[in-house]
C-alpha cells in the first residue's frame, strides 16, 4: 500500500462515488432518459459573463454539454442525460476543480417545477438514505424540501431587494456571504426565480416577466444544481448571447465564435426544461467531505 | 504583480505598503455569478488581521520584502536565532512572527529570513523538508483498507495525520505550503 497515499487514501471514497454514479444512470433508465455523449471540444461554447473556457487547438474544452444537448432535443431525443468532463479556465477552491464532472440531463415537455420534483427524487436515489451527515448538519432528505425564491431570500437573509443588490453590484456577493450559508441546512433547499440578467439561457416566467425560470439546489450552504426552463426563441437568444459577449469584451475577455448551428436548431426545440448538476459536489455532500479534492483520484495540482 | 487568480494561503502582498502574508483562502463563485476571492490577511509587522473579498480583474503588488538566506540555530525563550552563514550576524526573531514555520524548524535548517525596512519580521521555509517521526502508533497488521491515516508527532513537536503505515523513528517529507504528509524518505 505504500506509494502514492494521497491515491490509495481515497479508496473508500471513490469507490462510494462509483456507487453513487451507478445509482445515478440506474434512475435515468428506469425513467426511459437516454444516456448521451456529446463531444467535449467545441468550436463555440455559450458566451457566459463569468464563465471562461480553456482553449485547445483553436476551439475550446465545453464549459457545459448544454448546446450540443440542446441541439439532440431539437432533433426529436426528448429524454436525454449525460455524465461527462466540463472545464472552467481559472476556478480551483475547495468547491471548485477546473475540471470537473458534470450530470446534465434535459426533458422535452418540461419546465423548471417538474425538474425540481425529478432532481428531488435523483437525489433521494442516489444518496440511498432517509438523511444524510454533512459538516456537522443532519439533512433530512424526506419531502418536501424547501423552496425560496430569489426576492424572498434577499429579504429575509439580506434585508435588501434583488433590484437594490443588482444595482449596487453585490448581487453575488450577497449571495455568497449572507444567503447560501443559510440554504440547505435541514432539509435541501431549491431558491428560484432569477432576474432575467442571471440567466442568459432561460424562458423568463409567463406571469411574472421580471423574473426568469431557473432555479438552483443547495445543501447543506453547497451549490449543488442550476436548472431552467429552456429559452427557445431563437431570435431572443441571439439578443441574449450578444449581451453576454459584449459583458465579456467590456472585461477584455477574448470573444467566442458565435454558436450559429445551435442558434439555427432553437427554432425547432420543444418547450423543454434541462439542469447541470455538479456531480462531484453532490459526493462531497453524501460523503461529508470538506475538500472537492476528497472525492476526485487526482487534482489537477497532483498530474 | 499578482491577479486575483494568483491569490493563495501564504502568498504575501502589499496593502497600503505594508506587508500581508495570506492565512486564509476561498475561492467562491456562485451560481453562474462572478468570482469571488475571500482571503484573510495577517498585517506581517503588527500581527493585525483583516479580512478582505476580491473580484477578478484586481491586482497586487508584491510584498517589497528582503529575502536573506539564513541558517537556523536555536530557540531561546520565545525567540527563534537565525545565523547568516556569510556574515556570521545572528538576529532573533519572535514565536509570534514566525506563523507556521516553526513547524519545520531543525537545526541547521536553511531558511529565508525576510526583512523589510531592515527588520526581520518573518521566516520561508523550503517547500519540502525532512522531519522524523518521534511518536506515533503502530499499524494494526491486516488493515489493508488503506483508507486510513494516524497522528504521528514529529523531532518539532509539531502533530500531522500520516499513513498507517508510517512507523517511529522514520524520516517522512512534509510540504510545508500545506503543513501535510507529503512521502516517506527511504533508507
Amino acid at each position: 500500500m505504500p506509494g502514492n497515499w494521497p491515491l490509495s487514501k481515497r479508496r473508500k471514497a471513490l469507490v462510494e462515488r462509483g456507487a453513487i454514479f451507478n445509482r445515478v444512470r440506474s434512475f435515468f433508465q428506469e425513467k426511459g432518459y437516454l444516456e448521451v455523449e456529446t463531444p467535449f471540444r467545441i468550436p463555440a461554447p455559450a458566451p457566459e459573463a463569468h464563465i471562461d473556457a480553456v482553449a485547445s487547438a483553436g476551439w475550446f474544452l465545453q464549459t457545459s454539454p448544454e448546446l450540443c444537448m440542446k441541439r439532440m432535443l431539437a432533433a426529436g431525443y426528448q429524454r436525454i442525460f449525460q455524465i461527462c468532463r466540463c472545464w472552467r479556465d481559472g476556478e480551483r477552491g475547495v468547491r471548485h476543480l477546473s475540471e470537473f464532472t458534470m450530470l446534465e440531463w434535459y426533458r422535452a415537455g418540461a419546465d423548471y417545477r417538474h425538474l425540481m420534483e425529478e432532481t428531488e427524487a435523483l437525489v433521494q436515489a442516489a444518496a440511498a438514505l432517509p438523511r444524510i451527515g454533512y459538516r456537522g448538519l443532519t439533512i433530512d432528505l424526506a419531502l418536501p424540501w424547501e423552496r425560496v425564491t430569489v426576492a424572498e431570500a434577499f429579504r429575509l437573509y439580506a434585508g435588501t431587494s434583488v433590484s437594490e443588490a443588482l444595482g449596487a453590484g453585490s448581487f453575488d456577493q450577497i449571495m455568497v456571504e449572507q444567503i447560501e450559508p443559510r440554504l440547505g441546512l435541514t432539509r435541501p433547499t431549491f431558491i428560484y426565480d432569477y432576474p432575467p440578467c442571471c440567466a442568459a439561457l432561460a424562458r423568463l416566467k409567463k406571469d411574472d416577466p421580471t423574473v426568469a425560470e431557473r432555479f438552483e439546489l443547495y445543501i447543506g450552504g453547497l451549490e449543488i444544481a442550476n436548472a431552467f426552463s429552456e429559452l427557445t426563441d431563437p431570435a431572443e437568444q441571439r439578443i441574449r448571447f450578444e449581451a453576454a459577449a459584449a459583458e465579456r469584451a467590456s472585461s477584455g475577455k477574448a470573444p467566442y465564435p458565435v454558436a450559429e448551428k445551435f442558434l439555427a436548431a432553437l427554432g425547432a426545440m420543444p418547450d423543454s426544461a434541462g439542469i447541470a448538476l455538479g456531480l462531484d459536489r453532490l459526493v462531497m455532500v453524501l460523503l461529508d467531505a470538506e475538500s472537492i479534492d476528497e472525492v476526485v483520484a487526482f487534482t489537477t495540482e497532483e498530474l | 504583480m499578482y491577479t486575483a487568480a494568483d491569490l493563495r494561503k501564504g502568498l504575501k502582498i502589499a496593502i497600503d505598503n505594508e506587508p500581508y502574508i495570506i492565512t486564509a483562502f476561498d475561492f467562491a463563485k456562485p451560481g453562474k455569478g462572478q468570482a469571488l476571492y475571500r482571503t484573510k490577511l495577517k498585517n506581517m509587522i503588527t500581527g493585525s488581521t483583516l479580512d478582505r473579498t476580491y473580484r477578478s480583474g484586481e491586482t497586487f503588488e508584491p510584498a517589497n520584502l528582503e529575502d536573506r538566506k539564513m541558517q537556523y540555530l536555536y530557540k531561546e525563550d520565545d525567540h527563534y536565532c537565525f545565523m547568516d552563514n556569510d556574515t556570521f550576524e545572528q538576529i532573533h526573531i519572535n514565536e509570534a512572527a514566525m506563523g507556521d514555520a516553526k513547524n519545520y524548524l531543525i537545526d541547521n535548517l536553511a531558511v529565508d529570513v525576510l526583512i523589510f525596512r531592515e527588520k526581520a519580521i518573518g521566516v520561508d521555509v523550503p517547500n519540502f523538508v525532512n522531519l522524523r517521526v518521534v511518536q506515533t502508533d503502530p499499524w494494526v497488521k491486516g488493515d489493508t483498507s488503506g483508507s486510513d491515516s494516524k497522528p504521528a508527532t514529529l523531532e518539532t513537536g509539531y502533530v500531522l495525520r500520516v499513513p498507517p503505515f508510517i512507523e517511529e523513528g522514520e524520516l517522512i517529507t512534509i510540504d510545508t505550503r500545506t503543513g501535510e504528509y507529503s512521502t516517506r524518505v527511504k533508507g
